[in-house]
């Protein structure tokens, strides 16, 4: 049962991120609630890597450290470390989109941009 | 603020004196968890970031060009490209040993540890190498767009 | 200090020919930061197209070599699977590997590079740094054999492809490109989900294993929630209908060589790892008739062949245009899938081939005919008939193609499927296919009346035909579109194997 709270946690959210990106017109806030999507599933890969009472996988001289049984899991850590740097590029990248498009169209508001889209395209029709 | 024109954050006597004596830590502890990271907990992609923090935490206080002046855009392109092929190039030297990609037990120098050792001080030293770069090139972009407005 | 668990070295004397499932992807992983180093444009043109060659040619050997021994196995860094990464080549990957090594090798020389782009030409580099990791990534995700090194890989070709497609010309392909991210990394991060449950359940990230542990747990909740985060992340990436709203946008707006080179390789691969997670991982059994997917796919494809074939028939847009065709291509493709037999199945794997070759040379003449008359607009295409009469004939090739025109490589996908659905006792499904064919009919007869019996419009811009830098890549797909549809055997002799090998054991 111990593993239940983080997992409604978790959830909460990734669904407060998911919301947000559906939700939000603005493109900054749109990229801050992928963050949080991606955050949440990272917290939920972290969670499976614990083992009851096991410690930090490091050796002490080669023996398990004093007091302890075994190891908690690290891979989900080290998959996670992967998890972060595609987290990372995406924003980075959802970032520098934002500004091309702010330079472009000088807004960041997803509504005004379809507006200036749509205007654009009767313009040619 | 009261004064008309801003206040420039190095002029800040404060920021100042607190960034100065904290960077040169910031960089060392990032020498530390890339040299130490196959002791202990660390490696590359940390100590790449706390790296980058560093330099950000020096181009925040005193000025993009400040910053871009130890640390050329140039060089921020070159390196991290230097890293990924320090990266492949381990893996790529281990397989010309007659190993796998990535097997580091055939850079033996006395034995199969010491190649581990090695391959993976390598394959962390690109991985720190490029990822230090790439975060402050992430940097150099963000606030030199910011500045030409 | 003791050494933990001392290890022997293996004195193994490999030949290159062992290291060709990694090579595939390091070549090119390894030739961007080099693209970066070494930033002379001619240079790095020269290296990114010697690059797809050599995938081409590995990806050729590594087909031969499973075609006669079998499946290949490697171990990355030396760690035998399960626990190490490995990269496990079969039947289905070489076959993929070929694909989307050979699309990179014929688009990649086209034109002379930097046409087209919204990018300063002094940095033209990073666009081939940008092209050569989205080619490692697609190669990637096709050769590993590991459930979390696809998503890396899937994450490495999407980061390119979303950096690609916002080089596009005029600031909506920004917006298509920041649409995609947001979509794409909704899917990526679904994929990711649906891994690490399986990951919980099982303790292997390995698909082959992942097989092996799931069954004795295939029913549990976990697992399906795991299963349905995976399709529908794969969705995304496929843009499977009703989730393809990115595609058109992102195919429309992008450079038009980027156009060609994604629309031919990246829903393909999307597709590949679907198959992948749903035969490999999960096998037939449980996904056919446990879960009863084709309840859920068939109504899905049929749907993604009419929507998307009605939408292209509407367009102003040749490249829109053509990306609504793909989605009712892909549809197809699902539908071979959600047959569950060897002929469907076959048919939906040969599909994949024949689509990346003739949508990869459609969009090749798209681009030709952008950068001639500065217009993707179909009534801009008016009389190129006869000032562009090669190029035409590409598209006039490439759109019978579509269409399912007998002597074409459609053709060939199509009798396939319709086998596979009157095998399965669904002629109302071999109906549609063939009424889903006649509105290619009307779609791409629509381009061609402008093209050939609408005259020039006075004061147009005087255009003449492309030259061969351009024409040679795109007659090589149109050319394969038609050869291959003469000589089906040599595709579909591959698919069905692949069907019955997917099918069959699962493995």
């Amino acid at each position: 049962m111990s593993g239940l709270p983080i997992y409604w946690m978790a959830i909460v959210l990734m669904m407060v991120g998911l919301y947000t990106v559906i939700a939000r017109d603005n493109l900054v806030k749109k990229i801050m609630g992928l963050n949080l999507f991606q955050v949440a599933v990272i917290m939920l890969y972290v969670s499976m890597g614990k083992v009851e009472e096991g410690t930090a996988p490091i050796l002490d001289h080669g023996h398990l450290p004093e007091g302890f049984q075994h190891f908690s899991n690290p891979l989900p850590h080290v998959l996670m470390l992967t998890a972060i740097v595609v987290g990372v590029a995406t924003t980075a990248l959802g970032l520098a989109l934002a500004v091309r498009i702010k330079e472009e169209y000088g807004t960041v508001e997803e509504d005004e941009i379809v507006l200036m889209d749509q205007a654009l395209e009767r313009g040619e029709g | 603020m009261t004064q008309k024109t801003p206040m420039r954050m190095q002029d800040k006597i404060i920021l100042r004196v607190v960034s100065k004596a904290l960077i040169p830590p910031i960089l060392l502890f990032a020498l530390y968890v890339q040299f130490h990271g196959d002791f202990g907990p660390g490696g590359g992609f940390q100590a790449g970031v706390i790296f980058a923090a560093g330099l950000v935490l020096f181009g925040v206080i005193f000025g993009l060009d400040a910053v871009q002046e130890v640390f050329p855009p140039i060089w921020v392109e070159i390196l991290t490209a230097v890293g990924v092929l320090l990266y492949g190039g381990v893996g790529v030297v281990s397989i010309m040993l007659g190993g796998e990609f990535l097997n580091y037990d055939v850079l033996h120098l006395p034995g199969p540890m010491h190649g581990q050792h090695l391959g993976i001080f390598l394959v962390e030293l690109g991985v720190g190498i490029t990822v230090a770069s790439a975060m402050t090139a992430i940097f150099y972009f963000f606030a030199g767009r910011a500045t030409k407005r | 200090m003791e050494a933990p668990t001392p290890h022997e070295v293996e004195v193994v004397h490999r030949t290159l020919t062992d290291h060709l499932p990694i090579l595939q992807v390091i070549i090119p992983l390894l030739a961007a930061p080099l693209c970066v180093l070494l930033r002379e444009r001619a240079l790095v043109r020269g290296m990114a197209i010697g690059v797809a060659w050599t995938c081409l040619a590995i990806s050729v050997t590594l087909l031969q070599h499973v075609m006669e021994h079998g499946v290949i196995s490697y171990a990355v860094g030396g760690w035998d699977a399960p626990f190490g990464i490995e990269y496990r080549i079969d039947l289905l990957n070489a076959y993929i590997l070929v694909v989307v090594s050979a699309i990179a090798a014929v688009v990649f020389p086209f034109g002379r590079g930097g046409e087209g782009l919204a990018l300063n030409p002094a940095r033209v580099h990073l666009f081939y740094a940008a092209l050569l990791l989205c080619l490692c990534g697609l190669l990637g995700m096709a050769a590993t054999g590991d459930a979390f090194n696809i998503f890396v890989f899937l994450e490495i070709s999407s980061l390119a492809s979303y950096s690609l497609i916002a080089l596009g010309r005029g600031r909506r392909a920004l917006r298509a490109a920041y649409s995609y991210l947001v979509m794409g990394t909704i899917g990526g991060t679904f994929f990711l989900i649906g891994i690490g449950l399986l990951y919980q359940t099982t303790g292997t990230l390995n698909i082959v294993d992942l097989h092996d542990r799931l069954q004795p747990v295939i029913g549990s909740r976990t697992v399906v929630v795991a299963f349905a985060f995976l399709v529908v992340g794969l969705g995304i990436k496929l843009a499977l209908f009703p989730l393809h709203q990115w595609l058109p946008n992102a195919y429309t707006h992008a450079p038009a060589k980027i156009s060609a080179f994604l629309a031919a390789t990246a829903t393909k691969v999307g597709f590949y790892v679907l198959l992948r997670v749903l035969f490999t991982i999960f096998g037939a059994t449980f996904v056919f008739t446990t879960l009863r997917l084709h309840n859920l796919l068939l109504p899905m494809s049929l749907a993604a062949m009419f929507v998307g074939s009605l939408a292209a028939i509407a367009q102003t847009d040749i490249k829109r245009l053509l990306a609504y065709s793909s989605i009712a291509q892909i549809g197809y493709m699902t539908l071979g899938v959600s047959m569950g037999n060897v002929d469907g199945l076959a048919g939906g794997i040969v599909h994949l081939f024949n689509h990346a070759m003739m949508k990869g040379g459609l969009f090749l003449v798209v681009a030709c005919v952008v950068l001639r008359t500065g217009s993707a607009k179909i009534d801009d295409m008016a009389g190129l008939g006869r000032k562009m009469p090669l190029t035409m004939a590409a598209f006039v090739v490439g759109g019978l193609s579509l269409i399912g025109v007998p002597a074409t490589v459609g053709f060939v996908s199509k009798w396939y499927l319709v086998k596979g659905a009157l095998e399965r006792g669904w002629e109302p499904v071999a109906l549609l296919i063939l009424l889903s064919s006649l509105l290619a009919v009307i779609y791409v007869w629509r381009v061609l009346e402008v093209i050939y019996f609408r005259e020039r419009p006075e004061g147009a811009k005087e255009v003449g035909e492309v030259d061969a830098t351009m024409l040679i890549p795109t007659w090589i797909l149109i050319g394969a579109a038609v050869f291959f549809g003469l000589r089906a055997e040599l595709t579909s002799q591959v698919a069905l194997d692949t069907a019955r090998m997917l099918l069959g054991t699962g493995l």
